[in-house]
């Protein structure tokens, strides 16, 4: 006798039980790719370190960086994930309209990051400072651009989520979802953290 | 002292029968150490080499006893089944133990070798009786820079039982100095100061060879250090620093002062520096090519591939292609040029004359030279 | 027999109607079911065959490489040739031979080894080796397409630079390396997630067979070894496709970060390498030594240990590099340390075939000659450990000889005896003893004649990666010893392809369990049917099928038939084949040559294609279908022959 089954979403709650860790595949699998990016962007911070200071022409940190202007941006990223956090909890709460709410809230504060970052970059390169001009504009770019597009994924993921919750109404069943897409924001948000730190704060010390 | 070091190698290596006939020494061997250096990285080597056959003793003959006592001797004795045994602590305790043991055997001599032949020395820690030598590696030969001027091109001259020193750099790719005889390598390294340090116990002649991938003439990126007595490499170094002002700018010889007149022609000091090629002292040539100040006195030509004959030498002046693929040199005559043999005769005649009038030193290098 | 109907034309996955986008095909005949398929059965003999045809590549490029050394100044190959050829035959052996080999294995065995159904993520599986494929067509495409990469397999900045290196070749190999490791790194992951999540009831991570142990430690490797890597790469492509100065001296940069990013992937990567040949051994020696691991904690602990070593000796590849005797020293250290775990393992096995009953057939011998071989090769490797003797050695034959003995002479023949040993559970059929055992003879020893003569080569002064060699100093003789050895061990290779070549047809049919093994996959049939286990095997022993057949002889308890439930609910859940995972894959193609030639209208079109193929896969969701397996009539037996009905 064969039959077939619902496909995804169901069927992944359903076999839970049978897992050795009673932890879903997907969430195992985002927090092992998260335990992977951390070498991704621990090397572009690491080659960043590396090479501070070993420009031999201009423009340097000091002359193009623009703390409070970052500061502001940065706090959005925060507050952002303080929206994923509401986002979650609706969905379990099966509270859907506010968990779309929130969950547009989320990708929304991460789409200003974004043109806050896009603004920067244009800034920075008026100033001077370019991908070809020296090590720091080099490591620059290439570390916090590799942010931003980790941060542009995860707002298409978010985007998307919310596009699906209308084709597939999801239900609280689909929670595990939104919480890997959550997990890989909260990440994303604590490597800015750290990149900000790195980066900007310890440059002005 | 030689005797006892070539019994030992010879013994050591000893792995099959007929490999202790051989002799693995040679002008480029490991184990044919010249200095204390290469002596202390050489007795470092047959320490672990002399610690592994017990090692490679015991699995072996583990091996060959099971497969010998434990061997199913048929379908029969395997289908009984030998005692399923899943440890013993105790064992495991002691051949986790035997690995440890091995390694202190092992650390304690490597570090002290270590810091005594791999320390930096700061420029501040240089004594009047170091010989400080600046090595440039370039695609795809060697410049060693004496200080005052003297700069040479593929061959190094040290003098006996003084501590060289040796600093690293490179001008284009990565590049690795290496003279087995004397001491192991070291990479050059663009923006990045290196050092290494040795020294000779007897004149001798030792190969070295660039030990690091930079494409084309890799294979024939190689030098010579030439260890001569002090007195020796002294007049050897004076005839260099002499050499802006003793070369005559107007030879005896027709053939040499043509071939004096052809570099310029030709265009070769375009490239490369020749010490007094104009009397006023109007430098010629450029610090990216070989220095060919006092060629005459060289043991080698096309870095060190061949011997300086002068045969080779205007093998190499017109075909430096075919010598040395892929190298940088180029090729100054067409094929049918009816005029190159006598050029480059006259050219080579001209290069090889070039501080042979210094005396002493081309002398005694002569006779060291037989001496690999 | 009375099996449901589960037969090929029966197979009706979900999602096979009009709504959608790419029709999922059914059933398992045809090259559609090839490229779509998602099993790990499939993929995992993809995987093998596809290392088979690299290592054959890299064979030849070997062969190429020793006629040239014959004699000193032969003129066979150029120098620019013979660069492209070691850094073809170092890239193909580790990138596309060896490790995909093991990965390979692990994807056929891991699963059967725990009892699941699948990988945790069969569509992910199925990316993966795709990804692994295109890069490695790729990189080869470089012969035709203006000369391959001819910068050594590590590739040390600044030789990679535009200025120094203006051909295509090295960004053939950034952007192919860069592309197969990502499908590498999804399939790593994939068995993390199956290791930890799938394993079957009662099999607790005390009781998961070593070959699927050491593959967990390898995974974990690869995700953290490889992101250091694929960054360093990135920075290449970005230099030499987009003007960055990350390893331009001019600008200031250090062409030594380069090395350390490399080497602190590189290390980690020939663990990567050795640890599921490691594993294999563990398998093969308790077979046929009949009696269970000596020491299975320590083997499994002591593999952890390596791995984490693994990522701490990085390096010992750079002691000449300058970087002063405390780092060295440092470095040395932890390079012997490696030594201890690894020495334990070796005594371990070597506790397993003592007082066992040994069976020599040909898996056996492998594994044994590996033992030896590996020894060596590890002996060597802490001689090298050594940074004053390393001075000497480094860049030298010494080292050409060290990695040769670990890697070939370790992580190759253990593959060989994995061949043996698995090919009857992957095909149903035996491979020849006898050509097997003639094959071996020639091989190994063949081997021994190419390689160990490398280390006087090495103590002699012969720097490595030469097109030729002084003459007159010695170098001659045991350079054509060692080409020499090619034609030995290159006829056993030869001999051994044709052994397992005519197996896939002549070979005497296998049975189930011909080795009297000791692990689950032994269990099912051979080969397994699409769904694996008619059953959800329960475990409650370590060498889980061993127990049900000789209980008494570890006082273990054969599982009740009862307790074997059939699987949950739903029945047997086997997921749909998808086009999507390979069109991703094979969009990374022109992907790849659109950032090759700077053309970014390739470029965005392709990323826009892999975006879409993403999102295609996800909505399209796991589908396939449930089947159930009639369990009825007197035959209780657990591997029963799948009929159709
Ligand atoms: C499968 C791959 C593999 C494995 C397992 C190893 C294992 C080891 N390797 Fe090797 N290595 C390579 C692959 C591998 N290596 C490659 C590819 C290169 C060259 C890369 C290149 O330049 O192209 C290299 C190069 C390399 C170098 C750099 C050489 C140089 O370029 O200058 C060094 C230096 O320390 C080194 C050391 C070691 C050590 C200490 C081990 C140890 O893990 C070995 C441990 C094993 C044993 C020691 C044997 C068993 C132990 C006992 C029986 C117990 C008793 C013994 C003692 C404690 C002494 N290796
Ligand atoms: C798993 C890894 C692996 C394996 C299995 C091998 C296998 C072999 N390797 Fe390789 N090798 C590397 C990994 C590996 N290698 C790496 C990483 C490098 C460094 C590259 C670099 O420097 O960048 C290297 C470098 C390297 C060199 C050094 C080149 C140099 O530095 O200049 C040499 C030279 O002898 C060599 C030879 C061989 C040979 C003969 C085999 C053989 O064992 C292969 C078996 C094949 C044959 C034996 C030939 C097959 C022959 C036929 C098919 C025809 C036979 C014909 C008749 C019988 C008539 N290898
Ligand atoms: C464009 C520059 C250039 C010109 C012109 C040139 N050379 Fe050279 N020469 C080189 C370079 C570069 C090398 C080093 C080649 C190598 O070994 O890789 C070299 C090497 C040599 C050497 C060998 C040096 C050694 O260390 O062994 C000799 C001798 C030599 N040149 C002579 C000449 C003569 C004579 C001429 C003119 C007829 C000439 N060169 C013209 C660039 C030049
Ligand atoms: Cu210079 Cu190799
Ligand atoms: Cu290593």
């Amino acid at each position: 006798m064969s039959e077939t089954i619902a496909p995804t979403a169901t069927h992944g709650a359903a076999v839970l039980s049978a897992r050795s860790t009673k932890l879903p595949d997907v969430k195992l699998m985002m927090w092992v790719f998260l335990a992977s990016d951390c070498m991704f962007f621990g090397t572009l911070i690491g080659t960043y370190l590396v090479y501070n200071g070993r420009s031999l022409v201009g423009p340097g940190p000091l002359d193009v960086l623009d703390i409070p202007l970052t500061t502001v941006s940065t706090f959005v990223l925060l507050m952002s994930s303080f929206l994923m956090v509401l986002a979650l909890h609706s969905l379990r709460q099966n509270d859907i309209s506010k968990f779309r709410l929130w969950t547009f809230g989320v990708a929304f504060f991460g789409a200003i990051f974004l043109g806050f970052q896009i603004y920067e970059f244009r800034h920075f390169v008026e100033l001077g400072m370019t991908l070809q001009g020296n090590l720091f504009g080099t490591t620059f770019y290439v570390l916090t651009g590799t942010h931003g597009v980790h941060v542009t994924i995860g707002v298409l993921w978010l985007l998307s989520i919310l596009v699906h919750s209308y084709i597939h109404p999801w239900t609280s069943k689909d929670e595990v979802y939104l919480e890997v897409a959550g997990l890989y924001w909260h990440f994303v948000d604590i490597v800015w953290i750290v990149i900000f730190t790195v980066v900007y704060l310890v440059e002005f010390v | 002292m030689q005797v006892r070091r070539r019994l030992r190698r010879s013994l050591a290596l000893a792995v099959l029968p007929p490999l202790a006939a051989c002799d693995f020494g040679g002008p480029q061997s490991v184990l044919d150490p010249q200095g204390p250096i290469a002596q202390a990285q050489q007795d470092l080597f047959l320490w672990t080499y002399y610690l592994s056959w017990p090692v490679m003793i015991l699995v072996v003959a583990v091996i060959a006893y099971s497969m010998w006592k434990f061997r199913a001797k048929s379908v029969e004795d395997a289908k009984a089944l030998p005692h399923q045994t899943h440890g013993h602590t105790t064992l495991e305790i002691a051949w986790t133990l035997i690995p440890v043991v091995l390694v202190i055997l092992v650390a304690v001599p490597t570090v002290r070798t270590l810091f005594a032949t791999e320390s930096t020395i700061a420029a501040s820690q240089y004594t009047d009786d170091d010989v400080v030598i600046r090595a440039t590696g370039y695609q795809w030969w060697f410049k060693f820079d004496y200080g005052d001027g003297v700069v040479t091109s593929s061959e190094m001259h040290i003098p006996v039982g003084r501590r060289v020193i040796v600093e690293l750099d490179a001008a284009d790719v990565l590049h690795s100095f290496w003279v087995p005889n004397l001491a192991g390598k070291r990479d050059m390294i663009p923006n990045q100061a290196n050092q290494v340090w040795f020294s000779a116990d007897r004149p001798g002649v030792f190969y070295g060879q660039c030990a690091e991938l930079c494409l084309g003439a890799h294979a024939y990126m190689r030098f010579r250090v030439i260890a001569s007595e002090e007195e020796d490499y002294r007049a050897w170094l004076a005839s260099f620093r002499d050499a802006g002002a003793t070369v005559q700018t107007v030879q005896a010889d027709p053939q040499i002062e043509r071939g004096r007149q052809l570099v310029a022609q030709k265009g070769c000091i375009a490239c490369h520096t020749i010490d007094g090629y104009y009397a006023d002292g109007t430098p010629v040539g450029g610090s990216e090519f070989p220095n060919l100040t006092n060629f005459g006195l060289r043991l080698t030509v096309a870095t060190s591939m061949l011997d300086a004959t002068p045969e080779n030498v205007a093998r190499w002046i017109r075909y430096p292609d075919a010598v040395k693929p892929g190298n940088r040199m180029p090729t100054l005559w067409t094929g049918d040029d009816p005029n190159a043999e006598e050029e480059v005769a006259a050219i080579t005649a001209y290069l090889l004359s070039l501080g042979r009038d210094s005396g002493a030193a081309t002398a005694t290098l002569g006779e060291t030279h037989g001496n690999r | 027999m009375a099996i449901g109907k589960v037969g090929g034309a029966d197979y009706e996955p979900h999602g096979a109607g009009g709504d959608a986008l790419l029709q999922r095909p059914a059933g398992y005949a045809g090259i559609a079911s090839w490229l779509t398929t998602v099993d790990h059965k499939r993929l995992g003999i993809l995987y093998i065959l596809t290392s088979f045809m690299f290592m054959g590549f890299a064979s030849i490029e070997a062969f190429l490489i020793r006629l040239q050394l014959l004699s000193p100044n032969n003129t066979l190959l150029s120098p620019d040739v013979y660069n492209q050829m070691f850094t073809m035959h170092g890239v193909t052996m580790v990138f596309l031979a060896i490790m995909p080999l093991g990965i390979g294995f692990a994807n056929y065995m891991v699963p059967l080894q725990i009892g699941a159904r699948d990988l945790a993520f069969p569509r992910l599986n199925a990316f993966g080796y795709w990804a692994y494929l295109a890069g490695g067509l790729f990189l080869y495409t470089s012969f035709f397409l203006g000369g391959a990469p001819d910068v050594g397999w590590f590739a040390y900045a600044p030789l990679t630079s535009l200025s120094n290196n203006p051909g295509l070749g090295t960004d053939f190999y950034m952007i192919g390396l860069f592309v197969g490791g990502i499908g590498t790194l999804v399939t790593a992951m994939n068995l993390i997630v199956t290791i930890v999540n799938m394993r079957a009831p009662g099999m607790t991570m005390m009781r998961v067979p070593v070959f699927t142990w050491l593959m967990l430690v390898t995974s974990f490797l690869i995700i953290f070894a490889f992101p250091p890597l694929t960054i360093a790469l990135f920075q290449v492509i970005m230099d030499r496709s987009f003007g960055t100065l990350f390893y331009v001296p001019e600008a200031g940069a250090m062409p030594i970060l380069w090395q350390h990013l490399f080497w602190i992937f590189g290390h980690p990567e020939v663990y990567i390498i050795i640890l599921p040949a490691f594993g294999v051994i563990s398998e093969i020696i308790p077979t046929f030594s009949r009696k269970p691991l000596f020491g299975y904690p320590v083997i499994i602990l002591s593999g952890i240990f390596i791995g984490f070593m693994g990522f701490a000796v990085w390096t010992h590849h750079m002691f000449t590099t300058g970087l002063g005797p405390v780092v060295n020293t440092a470095f040395a250290l932890t390079s012997f340390v490696i030594g201890i775990p690894t020495g334990v393992k070796v005594f371990n096995w070597l506790g397993t075939m003592w007082g066992g009953k040994i069976v020599f057939t040909t898996s056996m011998l492998y594994a044994v000659a590996f033992l030896v071989t590996f020894t060596l090769g590890g002996v060597t490797g802490i001689m090298l450990a050594v940074p004053p003797f390393d001075a000497q050695a480094q860049d030298s034959y010494f080292v050409v000889a060290h990695f040769h003995f670990v890697m070939g002479g370790g992580a190759l023949l253990s593959f060989f005896a994995a061949l043996f040993y698995w090919f009857p559970k992957m095909t149903g059929r035996m491979i020849s003893e006898r050509l097997g055992k003639i094959s071996f003879w020639l091989l190994v020893p063949g081997f021994y004649v190419i390689f160990f003569p490398q280390h006087f080569l090495g103590l002699m002064g012969m720097p490595r990666r030469t097109q030729t060699y002084v003459e007159g100093i010695g170098l001659e003789i045991w350079n054509q010893v060692s080409t020499f050895g090619t034609f030995i061990m290159g006829a056993g290779m030869l001999l051994l392809a044709f052994a397992v070549l005519s197996a896939f047809r002549n070979g005497r049919p296998a049975g189930n369990d011909p080795w009297d093994g000791r692990t689950l996959e032994w269990s099912t049939t051979s080969p397994p049917p699409y769904y694996d286990f008619d059953r959800q095997p329960v475990v409650n022993d370590r060498d889980a099928h061993w127990v049900q057949k000789y209980p008494e002889s570890v006082h273990g308890e054969r599982v009740p038939e009862s307790a074997s439930l059939p699987y949950d609910a739903g029945g047997i859940h086997i997921p749909g084949a998808s086009w999507y995972p390979f069109l991703a894959a094979v969009a990374m193609l022109p992907m790849s040559y659109g950032l090759l030639y700077n053309n970014w209208w390739v470029l965005g079109i392709s990323l826009l294609g892999i975006v879409l193929a993403t999102y295609g896969w996800a909505l399209e969701g796991v589908g396939g279908k449930h089947i159930h397996i009639d369990h009825g009539g007197a035959d209780h037996g657990r591997h029963r022959e799948e009929t159709d009905a």
